[in-house]
């Protein structure tokens, strides 16, 4: 069995670009979840969620890994980019494409792919829920 | 006067240029905090935002701030 620390950090690295969110990717229970998502989405970049909701031990894992206190949190590359402020800030100047572009080269435009990947099925603790 | 909240930031950021705290639905929990310091020169926002985090990690963490939204510059 994974430690869930371990899960959380191979996510990280696994996908291009992850935001951890309270909620889904079809349905956000919070408007900085929210904002996180819609500024990824007008860059048209693909994402990973993870819903922190399910158990609080995600979220205590995540914030001492990355050493931010707060949900939302996305990371592009396996490096954390920033909660919902800093990346709508990013989305609108242009720098957050200019961040896709450096971390993931040109590939990650044209996908537009969006889904929620769960963290506490410890059967498959990759499985698609949506 | 200066809410605990500008105290608080202003002892951590005392060359800020600017300085503002908004109480954004006037209930006392959720805040929009604005810090332009010369501190911030040259570091991403991540750290930068880090640092603002730190400085209000009391706060933060007795529940004073139920949600915080952040900005910051390095000039103003």
């Amino acid at each position: 069995m994974t430690e869930l620390k371990d899960r959380i950090k191979e996510t990280i690295e696994r996908e291009p670009v992850v935001a951890f969110i309270k909620g889904t990717h079809e349905q956000a229970y919070c408007g900085n979840s929210d904002r996180a998502l819609q500024a990824l989405r007008a860059v048209g970049a693909s994402f990973a969620a993870v819903d922190v909701l399910p158990d609080p031990q995600i979220r205590q894992e995540l914030s001492a890994l990355s050493n931010w206190p707060t949900i939302p949190q996305v990371f592009v590359g396996g490096e954390l980019v920033g909660g919902a402020d800093i990346v709508q800030e990013l989305a609108a100047s242009g720098e957050l494409e200019a961040t896709l572009d450096q971390k993931l080269g040109p590939e990650w435009r044209g996908g537009r792919e969006e889904r929620t990947i769960a963290l506490a099925d410890r059967e498959n603790p990759f499985r698609l829920v949506s | 006067m200066a809410t605990p909240l500008e105290s608080i930031l202003r002892q951590a950021f005392p060359d800020a240029r600017e300085l503002e705290v908004v109480d954004r639905t006037g209930g006392g929990d959720h805040f929009h905090v604005t810090v332009v310091s010369p501190q911030f020169e040259g570091l991403p926002l991540v750290d930068q935002h880090r640092l603002v985090y730190d400085a209000l990690a009391a706060p933060l963490r007795d529940g004073t701030i139920h949600e915080l939204r952040i900005t910051t510059r390095g000039e103003g």
